[in-house]
């Protein structure tokens, strides 16, 4: 019906199709461009806030924490594991050969100072925190972490020795501010 | 294997069609869908509506992911969204001015139908449809604005809800059910984001019957006569969705001016002051699209008469099929309730001046008056005026209107356009 009307008014002769084109092209390329630029600011919002970006570091004073004692905190929400290695547990730590690992790296790269071992207490795994912070925590068969979820072994420098862990536990960026005290991200 | 060549010559989205029937819903009710071919543009205000809807549904959600509905922390989250969350002072901007906008979108959407006799047979269904998306609206709105917990928020809330205590006996008690306590606190907060957060589903379904109501019948348009042949219509695609869309690019121009160069114009500064319940702000107004009823409201000496009325002044509207009974639906036909249209018209916007002005000497009687004309014009002078309205001669049918207008050297009036 339209059609004929159309065709009675004999409008097909008079279109301008590359106007017509220009203007389809110019239009869906300005909605499309639009639609873009604002559902990126929209989904902008879910990504973290200024307030959430602020706490991406925390301080620590390493000076209460006695020789084979270990301390827990909160950095970005997740738990770092500080621990005040022994000597012994240096050593095994040390003397472990790294072509066994699973997931390759000597203790050397692992720490700033030896006597110190900071690593993010999430299992690699499916991130659960793993055991081993308390005194009477189940250390594994390496000494170090034990993961309670699905049994992964973590030795004295946080590396994953047996367990469907993939990876070993990650070494958050950190820095000495003193000799007493870190500063973690 | 005929069978299996048919099939692949269909392609896939025939496929699809053929057992869930999506395309053919698009293509009936988008595309081929006959509409009037004179539709001026008072029609882009449906699809509009229709569009704020779906941004104050987008930004609300992501909003709903900043917010907490805790009178402790409520008003520093909203705080937080506007300084530490990416891109959060637009979200709430749009969001807060979105409202307003739906407001502004919906009163000429119904305006609009008020003066083409879009109400009458057989459209009753449709209208009565959308008084209840303007009721669930108002109260969407009106919990949106309790959740900020500013001053305003508080002391509106706390003003609106003892408006139920104007009712005897039972009154006290539905104000202490509506707070969920013995004031505005925090349990009214919670279960006020918890509705204002499902509303605008609610108006989502009612919507959807809206426009099952609507493609029952078609659109109404200015002339107001039934589409009598094929003549008179046009595809809704390409014709209407292309005006649509530029009403759609005026609209956003406007929507965005005010979201980025005034995005508190249409606000009240007392609501970022922090709810206090042991201070009442000096002059209290609720947000601009309330203050007609809030007129209405004050109007009246009595507190339960006044609120009675308020009410009424909404309700109304859902009798309006009947009210006005003349068998001509545009007011372009009608000259009488053409002039008290208009006068109904201003009326509305006076109702609403006196709404925002202390509640004291002329003002009151101007409201008085206001208010009197207010449901005469639906009580008295609608159902006179369909009894003895006597009507100019009517186009013969919608083609022949618009012919009559393009080639008779009849001056077009403004606000109608046809498409060739």
């Amino acid at each position: 019906m339209s059609e004929k009307n159309l065709k009675d008014k004999d409008l097909s002769d008079s279109v301008d199709e590359e106007k017509r084109d220009f203007l389809f092209i110019t239009t869906a390329g300005l909605a499309v461009a639009g639609g873009a630029v604002t559902a990126f600011s929209l989904i902008d919002t879910m990504n973290p806030a200024k307030d959430v970006l602020a706490l991406s570091t925390t301080e620590v004073d390493l000076a209460p924490i006695e020789e084979g004692q270990s301390l827990t905190v909160m950095w970005r929400g997740k738990p770092i594991f500080i621990r005040h290695r022994t000597s012994e547990e240096i050593r095994t730590a040390n003397n472990t050969s790294v072509n066994e690992l699973k997931h390759m790296a000597s203790d050397e790269s692992r720490v700033k100072n030896p006597k110190w071992l900071v690593v993010v207490g999430v299992c690699t795994h499916l991130g659960c925190v793993p055991l081993g912070q308390k005194i009477g925590d189940n250390k594994g068969e390496f000494g170090g972490w034990f993961c309670p979820c699905h049994g992964s072994h973590y030795d004295t420098s946080g590396r994953i020795r047996k367990g469907p862990a993939p990876l070993n536990l990650e070494v958050p960026p950190y820095d000495f501010v003193s000799d007493e005290i870190i500063k973690i991200g | 294997m005929k069978e299996k060549e048919t099939e692949n010559k269909k392609g896939i989205s025939n496929w699809i069609d053929e057992r869930l029937p999506v395309f053919t819903f698009i293509n009936h009710n988008l595309r081929d869908y006959p509409t009037p071919k004179n539709l001026n543009y008072f029609w882009n205000f449906g699809s509009l509506a229709g569009v704020t809807l779906v941004i104050m549904i987008v930004t609300g959600i992501l909003l709903a992911m900043q917010y907490t509905a805790n009178t402790e922390m409520a008003f520093d989250s909203v705080e937080r969204i506007m300084r530490d969350v990416n891109n959060g002072w637009l979200l709430r901007y749009i969001h807060m001015n979105g409202a307003s906008m739906f407001f502004i979108i919906v009163y000429i959407h119904m305006f609009r139908g008020l003066y083409y006799g879009s109400y009458k047979y057989p459209r009753e269904i449709l209208w009565m449809l959308g008084v209840v998306i303007l009721l669930l609206m108002m109260a969407t709105a009106f919990m949106g604005y309790v959740l900020p917990w500013g001053q305003m928020s508080f002391w509106g809330a706390t003003v609106i809800t003892n408006l139920f205590s104007a009712f005897p006996v039972i009154g006290d008690y539905i104000v202490t059910f509506l707070w969920g306590g013995f004031s505005v606190d925090n349990p009214t907060l919670t279960r006020f984001f918890v509705l204002h957060y499902l509303l605008p589903f609610a108006i989502v379904g009612v919507v959807a019957l809206h426009l099952v109501a609507l493609h029952q019948f078609g659109s109404n348009n200015p002339t107001g006569i039934d589409v009598k042949s094929e003549g008179d219509t046009i595809p809704f695609h390409p014709y209407y969705t292309v005006k649509d869309y530029l009403g759609l690019g005026v609209y956003l121009i406007v929507f965005a001016f005010l979201v980025f160069f005034a995005p508190n114009f249409l606000g009240h500064p007392d609501n970022y002051i922090p709810a206090n319940p042991l201070q009442t702000p000096a002059h209290i107004v609720p947000e601009w699209y309330f203050l007609p009823f809030y007129a209405i409201l004050r109007a009246v000496p009595d507190k339960l008469l006044g609120v009675l009325l308020m009410f009424a002044a909404v309700m109304v509207l859902f009798f309006l099929p009947w009210l006005d009974k003349h068998k001509i639906r545009s007011a372009n036909f009608r000259p009488f309730y053409k002039q008290f249209y208009w006068l109904f018209f201003i009326n509305c916007i006076v109702l609403g001046w006196v709404g925002a002005m202390p509640a004291e000497g002329i003002y009151v009687l101007i409201s008085r008056v206001a208010t009197l004309y207010y449901f005469g014009f639906f009580l008295i002078i609608m159902p006179f005026l369909s009894k003895f309205e006597k009507t100019t001669d009517l186009p013969s049918s919608i083609s022949a209107a618009v012919i009559s207008e393009k080639f008779d050297n009849r001056e077009p009036s403004s606000s109608e356009s046809y498409v060739k």
